[in-house]
């Protein structure tokens, strides 16, 4: 989140699209109903009449996977009826920036596609530049290459006629939540968009929500209160684990990790590290440097030297993708031997789950980490197997829960909140922490023995206190980072001393040679000389907008709205008065209010002035994209299994994305989209949930959403047992027949929709089919993530499961 | 001092004096006499499962968890909860939490207990294994045909880290580039 939860009560209009907040992050609604309370309107866009959609002032139907359609139709809608926020979009976005002569955009394919590899040379989208080497611009936003014409172009095509023609929504619905959130574009009014899945489970899901982003930022609704981009997470701390790196592609603290030719840290930093001729950007990622030696010297500690490249060798060097669905094809190949889980169950979380259970009976061994039994850990006993004939070696290790260990975690909004230990694990259970220090300090006594290339672990700085359980505090300090010798440092007019040992004080201290540590640099500030930020619990509310910035502490610098310097105008004054996040104090010379983006004077001002997307090299937000794989503007193609024809243009699906063999749009066999979600009473992939009594009798069972109209066209009755079925498989479960889901209007035809959870499988007190057997592994150009909301299936009377 | 249920639900002035300090488990808190929770020592955490990051207060007599309720001073829930959060008690209390380290054999047909000591060693003998045999230390690119250092541990992944702590997120990641393992994904990427 760009925001925060309580901040959400600060909103005029809250658009929520690919999620269901009432139903999947149900406490939000308080905050969401308080701004309904001040006049502010909710208006959700769903396939499915949902919880959320029940208590919106306007309720728009869309068929999964045309969101870009449905978003980019809000872009134009914006442009023609002047509802844009000018100033805004001249001054803060890259709208004046003027675009080089090979950009062209033909048939939904942009220039520079090699049909062969199915890829994009995203160079020839580069900014047009002057002798000085900076992107040329024209502020009247009237040359024909402009971010801004080549923009309103784009998107001239998605009238609002095409878009509902496309999406199935009806016009008067349509009509009705492009009016009310564009009425956002005002100066004085605040828009938010919430997201979550339905957004990025998509062969196109980064354009999605690329296409968010792109709406506020013309609305000029980044960085203000009741305003942003806001991706609603789903686990208590999938934000954390993001922000420490648990991907292929990343290190902590969103630094990338090595690919195979960055061959040493020089050309790893030269690499990564973005840079500016313009002298008004911040370039904050200039900055990588220091965080990735501070990072080496978090892991290495003193045997990582300057002269050995802060021991940049021992990193792993990336060639490709390993993405999760990656992973699971090498897994079914037998290429992994080994695969540990910690906390995680691919068994039904992934898509095309029967393919992912039979890869696991590949592997050598697999070591599950878990607080109870999953379907992952019993996948050699599932239904329909012999486990004699499955001889992958299986250890279960029993986890602590989260009220038997200390630690922090981060919500949707960036607060690192502390949770405290409050009795002992659960008879053998052990914390994770326990746990992974148990492999460190195992395997690190194995390799002093010998083995192939061991200094990247016998180096490993591994230093967490003497006790059997690792201090937690320890290592949230090593993760704020600490001085490594004497320093002085002049920021500005002040001198400020530090002794080794010191913690640094926020992340613009950290040092790249070497003389400051820091395991995750976003997280510099969380535990200082001042003690542990993460476990304050300070209720001031300084500005009245909800912020309450003492209590537990947020990332970056404990900013609680990101990109703030776009809530005020060049000159620092705030756009909307009633609601100041940040404004300029020009006779004490510094900002009051949330942390600003970046100590700066306002950015008119003509020495020192800074521009607002401090992230970004050219420090404007991008309307218009330099770096996607699938084309700088977001363009509507049809989910991979889709019932309709791309009425855009004639490129059916996302060019950039490889299309595998178990995927058919053959509607004849298959007529229905397919949709899957979640529901309050269960969790993911249900192993925390379904083994609870209480919310075992809330929601005993797997079931299918139908609408009245497919009953009766099927002959099914609410509760009936159905078969559903896929390119992939089919499973069982019982009907549920519900007015929630209405067929779409595809073409003039129309599509059902078959609404399925995917919280349920084969382990634990509730037990049912999982939903992911169905769905298909293909995923988005960008991120890899599965296309799990839209797909098509067949539903059949009674039937067992093929 | 007395202090009705009510008072304390409402975070009236003097229940929430006295339970800004119930961090760390520790007696007496927000305690009054006339209170269910009479005795009880109280800490406070953060629900494990959606990212809202709801606040609730753990009771707990003699080690054991007796009760747990939304944190009527938690900014963001003010202490309301959904249907899972109300659930917390019974990820604590639950005989189907596992209890003991569990290993299956190839081609057993159950699990058989195991002490945690066995478990750790026979995984670090098979993730060593694992990585030595799998190793690469170089690789030839097939588009420039030229040889670069990968350092990488082909053969194994691992997964998962949205249910750990913050804590535990960055030792893993340490942990797992130290192994060389470039196949390290979690719940964040489906
Ligand atoms: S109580 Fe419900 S809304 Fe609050 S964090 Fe837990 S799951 Fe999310």
């Amino acid at each position: 989140m760009t925001n925060h939860w309580i901040d959400l009560k600060n909103s005029d209009a809250i658009l929520a699209i690919g999620c269901n907040p009432a139903e999947n992050h149900p406490i939000s609604m308080k905050w969401i109903e308080q701004a309904m309370d001040n006049g502010g309107k909710l208006l959700a866009v769903d396939p499915r009449f949902t919880r959320t959609g029940s208590k919106a002032d306007h309720y728009a139907q869309i068929r999964p996977g045309t969101d870009i359609a449905f978003l980019g139709g809000m872009i134009n809608f914006a442009l023609q009826n002047n509802m844009i926020h000018e100033e805004y979009v001249r001054e803060y976005t890259n709208a004046a920036f003027i675009v080089n002569e090979k950009y062209d955009f033909n048939e939904g394919i942009f220039c520079s596609f090699d049909d062969q590899e199915k890829t994009y040379d995203p160079k020839a989208w580069a900014y047009a530049v002057d002798g000085a080497g900076n992107p040329k611009r024209d502020h009247s936003l009237k040359d024909p290459r402009c971010v801004f014409q080549l923009l309103k172009k784009h998107y001239s095509r998605y009238t609002v006629d095409m878009v509902c023609s496309i999406t199935g929504t009806k016009k008067e619905d349509y009509i009705a939540v492009a009016k009310a959130f564009c009425a956002t574009g005002r100066p004085d009014k605040a828009g938010t968009i919430l997201y979550a899945m339905g957004i990025t489970q998509s062969t196109h899901g980064t354009q999605n929500v690329r296409a968010t982003a792109m709406l506020q930022m013309l609305l000029g609704n980044i960085g203000i209160a009741g305003g942003g981009v806001n991706a609603l997470r789903g686990e208590s701390n999938v934000q954390g684990s993001s922000d420490y790196g648990l991907l292929f592609h990343l290190l902590p603290g969103y630094l990338k990790s090595p690919e195979f030719d960055n061959v040493d840290l020089k050309a790893y930093l030269e690499k990564w590290t973005p840079k500016t001729k313009d002298a008004k950007s911040a370039n904050w990622w200039g900055n990588t440097p220091k965080y990735t030696v501070s990072l080496l010297k978090a892991w290495y500690g003193d045997n990582a030297t300057k002269e050995n490249g802060f021991c940049y060798d021992y990193l792993p060097k990336r060639s490709g993708n390993y993405s999760f669905m990656k992973l699971m094809e090498k897994m079914g190949k037998g290429e992994l031997q080994g695969l540990v889980c910690m906390g995680q169950n691919p068994a039904v979380g992934g898509p095309d789950s029967l393919k992912t259970r039979e890869a696991l009976g590949k592997l050598d061994w697999l070591v599950t980490v878990d607080l109870w039994e999953t379907e992952t850990s019993i996948f050699w006993k599932r239904p329909g197997v012999n486990p004699k004939d499955i001889k992958t070696e299986v250890f279960m290790l029993p986890a602590a829960s989260s009220v038997e260990k200390e630690g922090s975690i981060s919500n949707s909004g960036r607060w690192a909140q502390w949770r405290y230990k409050a009795v002992e694990p659960v008879a053998d259970a052990k914390s994770d922490l326990w746990i992974i220090n148990q492999f460190a300090k195992r395997m690190k006594k194995a390799y002093e023995k010998g083995g192939t290339f061991p200094e990247p672990i016998t180096k490993l700085s591994w230093n967490y206190g003497p006790g059997e359980e690792p201090e937690v505090h320890l290592v949230a300090k090593e993760i704020n980072g600490y001085f490594t010798k004497d320093m002085t440092i002049v920021d500005k007019d002040k001198t400020l001393e530090f002794k080794a040992g010191d913690q640094v004080p926020m992340f613009k201290y950290l040092q790249d040679d070497g003389s400051t540590v820091s395991g995750c640099w976003i997280y510099c500030g969380s535990y200082t000389k001042e003690g542990n930020q993460m476990a304050r619990r300070d209720l001031a509310d300084p500005t009245g907008l909800g912020m309450f910035p003492k209590w537990s502490w947020c990332w970056p610098v404990n900013r609680r709205i990101i990109y703030n310097r776009g809530s005020v105008n060049p000159d620092g004054v705030p756009f909307n008065p009633k609601r100041v996040v940040i404004t300029w104090d020009a006779l004490e010379k510094k900002w009051k209010g949330d942390v600003p983006d970046g100590p700066w004077p306002p950015m008119n001002d003509a020495k020192e002035g800074k521009y607002p997307f401090i992230m970004l090299p050219e420090g404007h937000g991008r309307l218009y994209a330099l770096d996607m794989k699938d084309g700088p503007f977001p363009e509507h193609y049809e989910p991979v299994e889709s019932p309709a024809k791309n009425l855009m243009s004639k490129t059916q699906t996302n060019p950039a994305v490889k299309i595998p063999a178990n995927m058919t749009s053959d509607t004849a066999k298959y007529p229905f989209v397919g949709t899957t979600y979640r529901m309050t009473e269960h969790w993911q992939a249900g192993a925390m949930t379904r083994s609870l009594p209480w919310l075992v009798e809330l929601v005993p069972t797997m079931f299918v959403e139908i609408s009245q109209t497919l009953a009766r066209a099927k002959g099914i009755s609410n509760g009936d047992m159905v078969k559903v079925t896929t390119e992939r498989g089919s499973i069982e479960a019982k009907a549920l027949v519900t007015s929630r889901l209405k067929p779409f209007s595809v073409q003039g035809k129309e599509v059902e929709q078959v609404g399925l959870p995917w919280h349920f499988g084969y382990a634990g007190l509730a037990t049912g089919d999982s939903g992911n057997v169905l769905t298909p592994s293909v995923g988005c150009a960008n991120t890899s993530i599965p296309e799990f909301k839209a797909f098509l299936c067949n539903i059949e009377k009674g039937g067992k499961r093929a | 001092m007395a202090v009705s249920r009510r008072e304390f639900l409402q975070g009236g002035a003097a229940a929430a004096a006295l339970i800004l300090s119930g961090k760390k488990a520790e007696a007496g808190g927000a305690d009054g006499s006339q209170m269910r929770t009479k005795g009880l020592k109280s800490s406070t955490t953060i629900c494990p499962f959606c990212a809202v990051g709801c606040g609730l207060v753990v009771h707990t007599k003699n080690g054991k968890i007796v009760n747990i309720e939304g944190d009527t001073q938690h900014p963001i829930n003010q202490g309301a909860l959904c249907s899972k959060g109300s659930a917390l008690f019974q990820v604590a209390n639950n005989e189907r939490r596992l209890q003991k380290v569990m290993y299956r054999a190839p081609g057993s047909d159950k699990f058989e207990e195991k002490s945690w000591d066995w478990a750790l060693e026979r995984i670090a003998q098979k993730m060593k294994e694992t990585r030595d045999k799998s190793f690469k230390a170089k690789e030839i690119n097939k588009k420039d045909n030229k040889e670069y250092v990968v350092n990488r541990t082909e053969g194994m992944a691992f997964l998962g880290g949205a249910g750990l702590d913050n804590e535990e997120c960055y030792l893993w990641s340490k942990f797992a580039r130290s192994m060389g393992v470039a196949n390290l994904e979690h719940q964040a990427r489906i």
